[in-house]
């Protein structure tokens, strides 16, 4: 299937997931529906999904582009070291945490939903995938002959003036002008 | 304002009209069941929310039809066909699809959750009703159909099962409430997996049926190899030969190859001119499917065919306007440059047989590139339209400007040195490369300078930073008077 991947797509999934559990659970809650109790839990798990879930994933390969703000979600789920790194975890926490949502119909959409991210990170795992914090890159000292890209010239290089720029051929001595610019043979 | 509004009026009022449907649709179907006799014992079970519920489900039904047209690129290419005599702009709104179609899908996002919500009311509602917790009326009409002759009002009819699972089983046992699951997931699904990169993955998109069969009956066709050549800087050039395959300026098609990639395909802009008996691609190393292609043809034995290669296409962009142009100014960033090697291949072929339905009478193109390398296979085609073009004594047709964004201090002395000679030290061109950045300012000035009073159409294909920049200056350089020299900007996208 090419280097899709699946990690990036589970990450969406349960981002969703988290946001339909979430608003499952609020409208079960405040509607008062029978097994409210499974809706509140919806609102925590679809909380918490939705907070372990928002920092995206530095990309195995390519230009990672980050969420809004993620920066100091990146630092929290960063901190729980080989637990929030490691996507077999993730398949099963989800796996896990998707279940009391089957037991009513308002969270029933966000449980499903849940179980496919739960699916595709676990096959994100299998890849041998894992998740990577997004961190601010560190100011590298540039290599002196390195070629810039990011301002480029917006003044032609130096050249003498128009009136010597003429070819004297007629007059050599003449045309011998003092550079006022030190030449170097380098 | 006045500039705003020649650029952007039609697309502002074709979102104006959508917006105006979908209220309308809202409204008066919120109304009708809020206010309808007909609904006056179903409002008592299950009050306003069965109207919140059916008139979103309007503007689903309205926004479900719009969803897949701006993308139908096969339908798209139809109807830009068939708008040829209704001018520029209709064809122009063609290219702002992809906009429009992130619009349509946030509404039936936003419709589907109000939807989803108000349904998810009416089913805990009516399960109440059907169990009697509820005033003596509402017990009563859910008893309907509970005796003989007589039809329900209430769709929950069974009580035998665990009231807290009544819901969940009414929608998972119920025609309507199964496929409203299945399609909202499928909904979820398209939505979450097209996040991914540009690449189009095929999921279970069975809306696609469609336009996929299309393209497989296309894929079906052999593609023959003409030939395969290896550029410098990792960009391959194909010559590819199909039945019946017939091109305009600037296409694109997409191609796939079963070696690499059952599933995917990629989108390519033809570096060939329709005048030729072949279409070309010249594709740069740029991700794993590109890499790996140029991984097979650099190991194939000589004159051998290339891997089997299906092609989906052609599809029209905005570069098919060109000719329609007085004056066209033409803007290709790093690669972005293929669609244009296209136009002025096109262009010379038509020098060449003297067609005399030809618009433009001039030309400006700018090209864009960090490094010299990328230069080489482009350039060719340049001095070969160079000395065509002197020959002929039409010199002024053609303006090019080339410039070096990327740049060193050896590049620098060397240029130094020899700016005298009449050809380029870079191209080996007679125009001289340009170093930095165009001042657009100029450029848009001397453009207007050149031309006082014509239509000037501006076709970039480049990064969106650039485009905004472009599109700033052609209203900015761009009359209000009709007499006087106008702007057009048009973006090719993908």
């Amino acid at each position: 299937m090419g280097k899709i991947e699946w990690a990036m797509w589970a990450n969406e999934q349960a981002l969703a997931s988290g946001l339909i559990l979430l608003t499952g659970g609020i409208v079960g809650v405040a509607g008062q529906f029978r097994g409210w109790p499974f809706a509140a839990y919806a609102v925590a798990a679809g909380v918490f999904v939705c907070l372990l879930e928002y920092p995206r994933s530095k990309r195995a390969k390519g230009t990672s582009v980050e969420r809004t703000g993620q920066y100091c979600f990146t630092v929290c789920v960063k901190s729980f070291g080989p637990v929030t790194r490691n996507y077999y975890v993730r398949a099963f926490l989800h796996a896990a945490i998707c279940v009391p949502g089957g037991f009513m119909l308002a969270t029933v959409l966000g449980c499903v939903c849940l179980g496919i991210a739960s699916l595709i990170y676990l096959a994100a795992a299998i890849r041998g995938e894992h998740w990577e914090p997004i961190l601010p890159q560190k100011e590298t000292t540039r290599k002196t002959d390195a070629v810039s890209v990011r301002n480029p010239p917006e003044m032609p290089p130096p050249r003498p003036p128009p009136e010597v720029r003429r070819k004297r051929v007629d007059d050599l001595e003449g045309a011998a002008y003092e550079n006022p610019i030190p030449v170097s043979d380098k | 304002m006045g500039n705003w509004i020649i650029n952007n009026g039609l697309s502002a009022f074709i979102v104006v009209v959508w917006m105006g449907i979908n209220l309308f649709l809202f409204v008066w179907f919120y109304l009708l069941y809020d206010t309808g006799d007909a609904f006056f014992y179903t409002r008592h079970l299950l009050g306003s929310a069965l109207s919140w519920a059916r008139a979103p489900a309007a503007v689903l039904n309205f926004n479900c039809m719009l969803i897949l047209l701006p993308v139908c690129r096969n339908l798209l290419s139809l109807l830009r066909g068939s708008f040829v005599c209704c001018g520029r702009t209709m064809r122009k709104q063609l290219d702002k699809n992809l906009t429009f179609h992130k619009l349509v899908a946030y509404m039936i996002a936003l419709m589907t959750a109000v939807h989803t919500v108000a349904h998810l009311l009416n089913v805990e509602w009516l399960n109440n009703s059907r169990r009697g917790m509820y005033d003596v009326l509402s017990t009563a009409l859910s008893n309907l159909s509970d005796s003989e002759n007589t039809t329900y009002l209430n769709p929950v009819r069974r009580i035998d099962i665990n009231a807290q699972q009544t819901p969940t089983y009414f929608v998972f046992t119920s025609i309507a409430g199964l496929t409203g699951v299945v399609i909202t997931l499928a909904l979820i699904l398209i939505i979450t997996s097209s996040m991914e990169t540009w690449w189009w993955v095929i999921g279970p998109m069975i809306l696609y049926v469609c336009e996929r069969v299309l393209r497989f009956i296309r894929y079906m066709q052999r593609v023959q190899y003409r030939k395969i050549v290896m550029h410098p800087s990792k960009v391959l050039e194909l010559q590819l030969v199909k039945d019946g395959f017939k091109m305009e300026v600037g296409q694109y098609v997409f191609l796939n190859c079963p070696a690499i990639s059952q599933l995917e395909w990629h989108p390519f802009t033809m570096t060939s001119a329709p005048e030729e008996d072949f279409f070309s691609v010249h594709i740069r190393s740029a991700g794993d499917w590109t890499d790996k292609l140029i991984d097979i043809v650099q190991n194939l034995p000589e004159g051998a065919q290339g891997p089997k290669m299906g092609v989906d296409g052609p599809f029209g962009t905005a570069s098919e306007d060109v000719f329609d142009y007085e004056v066209s100014m033409l803007v290709g960033a790093g690669i972005g440059v293929t669609p244009f090697a296209s136009i002025l291949k096109s262009i010379w072929y038509k020098f060449k047989i003297s067609n005399s339905k030809l618009r433009t009478r001039k030309i400006y193109f700018y090209w864009l590139c960090r490094e010299t390398h990328a230069f080489e296979w482009f350039s060719d085609l340049l001095q070969v339209l160079e000395k065509e073009m002197e020959e002929r004594g039409m010199g002024n047709f053609l303006t090019y400007k080339l410039y070096l964004t990327g740049w060193d201090q050896n590049l620098r002395f060397h240029e130094g040195v020899h700016f005298e000679e009449d050809t380029d030290v870079v191209t080996g061109l007679k125009q001289k490369t340009h170093y930095g950045r165009p001042a657009w300012d100029k450029e848009f000035e001397q453009v207007r300078k050149e031309n006082p009073t014509s239509v000037v159409g501006t076709f970039l294909c480049g990064p969106a930073v650039l485009a905004k920049v472009l599109e700033k200056k052609c209203a900015k350089y761009s009359d209000v008077d009709p007499r006087k020299t106008k702007f057009y900007f048009n973006k090719e996208n993908f």
